[in-house]
């Protein structure tokens, strides 16, 4: 007998591996408005409208992905 | 070696538990007689008398000296239209003003009765809501776009940038008009289902799993696990709180955005 048996779905390990990337973009984004603002403060609200716009567009990424894992996951099994 | 693994995680096969998924969202209709009656339809049509109620009250007494609520009134109208509608369209906003009030209030009041202690569940979290706001926002900005430019010119305006060479054009003009006419209403939909759907899944996932901790396993060490899970679902509804606030934010934005791209004037 195995030691360790892994049972599930597979897509949500392929959703962990697609959420690394609009993590990381996620954080640059929000990285540099805290920069900006630090460097000048009253340039914030023009910088927060542009970073929203910005987070939903790369977040769609990791949306899509989990999207996909409940496609995907549920094809599968029985 | 499977009777210690399967009491160390409880919540795996064999201890009856199940696990909560695309099932939770298939709510069965409230009256028998409708089948067509379920509870999306109901928070939806409640939410639109609810929405209209505000903005009628809202636009009904307007003092020099505002009250309480008027105050409420003006801050959410101005956020809208100061926050997206003139910073993201500019100087011909005030006609597409109303449809963006109305889209925000409607889509904040969907979203936030994830969190109404008699709903908890959100609207767009079934997917064909989703699909009919992103379907409304795309024949909007294209109509935008063919009665500013016309058919031809809407076309050119909005699968070719200026500046392209010509040599770039069979690559550049099949990819903005997929960016810009297929994928757009998609990711608009998509991210709306998806964070509500997310988000009580989650809120789901701890409500559920605590439940089954406390009450369906004996021992103490789960039970504890099970109340501390009960303790942080509230602060997972805190989180949705938020992001359903801000959902609701950016999908009005990225309306007011594309709107605002297809009646650019050229540069």
């Amino acid at each position: 007998m195995a030691p360790l048996e892994v049972v599930g779905s597979l897509g949500i390990v392929g959703y962990g591996l697609g959420a690394i990337g609009p993590g990381i973009g996620v954080g640059l984004i929000f990285a540099s408005v805290i920069q900006g603002t630090a460097r000048q403060p009253e340039a914030r609200g023009a910088m927060m409208g542009t970073a929203w716009i910005g987070f939903a567009v790369t977040e769609a990424l990791a949306i899509i992905g989990i999207a996909l894992a409940f496609v995907f996951g549920f094809t599968g099994q029985p | 070696m499977s009777a210690a693994f399967s009491s160390l995680v409880p919540l795996e096969t064999g201890g009856g538990f199940e696990a909560p998924g695309v099932h939770n969202f298939d709510l069965p209709p409230l009256f028998d007689a409708l089948p067509w009656f379920d509870k999306y339809i109901l928070m939806a049509a409640v939410s639109v008398i609810l929405v209209i109620v505000f903005w009628v009250v809202m636009a009904r007494k307007n003092n020099l000296v505002p009250t309480k609520g008027q105050f409420i009134g003006e801050t959410a109208y101005f956020f809208v239209r100061n926050g997206i509608a003139r910073d993201m369209i500019g100087h011909d906003f005030r006609r597409y003003l109303p449809f963006l009030i109305a889209l925000f209030s409607f889509i904040l009041v969907n979203n936030l009765w994830g969190v109404f202690p008699l709903t908890l569940v959100p609207t767009a979290s079934h997917v064909g809501w989703a699909y009919g706001l992103a379907l409304m926002v795309w024949v909007l900005y294209n109509g935008v776009g063919i009665a500013k430019h016309g058919v031809g010119g809407y076309l050119k305006h909005s699968t070719l940038p200026s500046g392209v060479p010509k040599a770039m054009w069979p690559i550049i003009i099949p990819l903005e008009f997929f960016s810009n006419i297929i994928v757009r209403p998609m990711t608009l939909s998509l991210r709306l289902f998806a964070n509500m759907f997310a988000g009580h899944l989650l809120v789901l996932v701890f409500v559920l799993g605590g439940d089954f901790l406390l009450l369906h396993t004996d021992s103490i060490v789960n039970k504890l696990a099970g109340v501390v899970a009960w303790i942080f679902s509230m602060a997972i509804f805190g989180l949705e709180i938020f992001v359903q606030a801000l959902q609701a934010f950016i999908f009005t934005v990225l309306t007011a955005n594309y709107i605002a791209s297809a009646a650019a004037e050229e540069h």
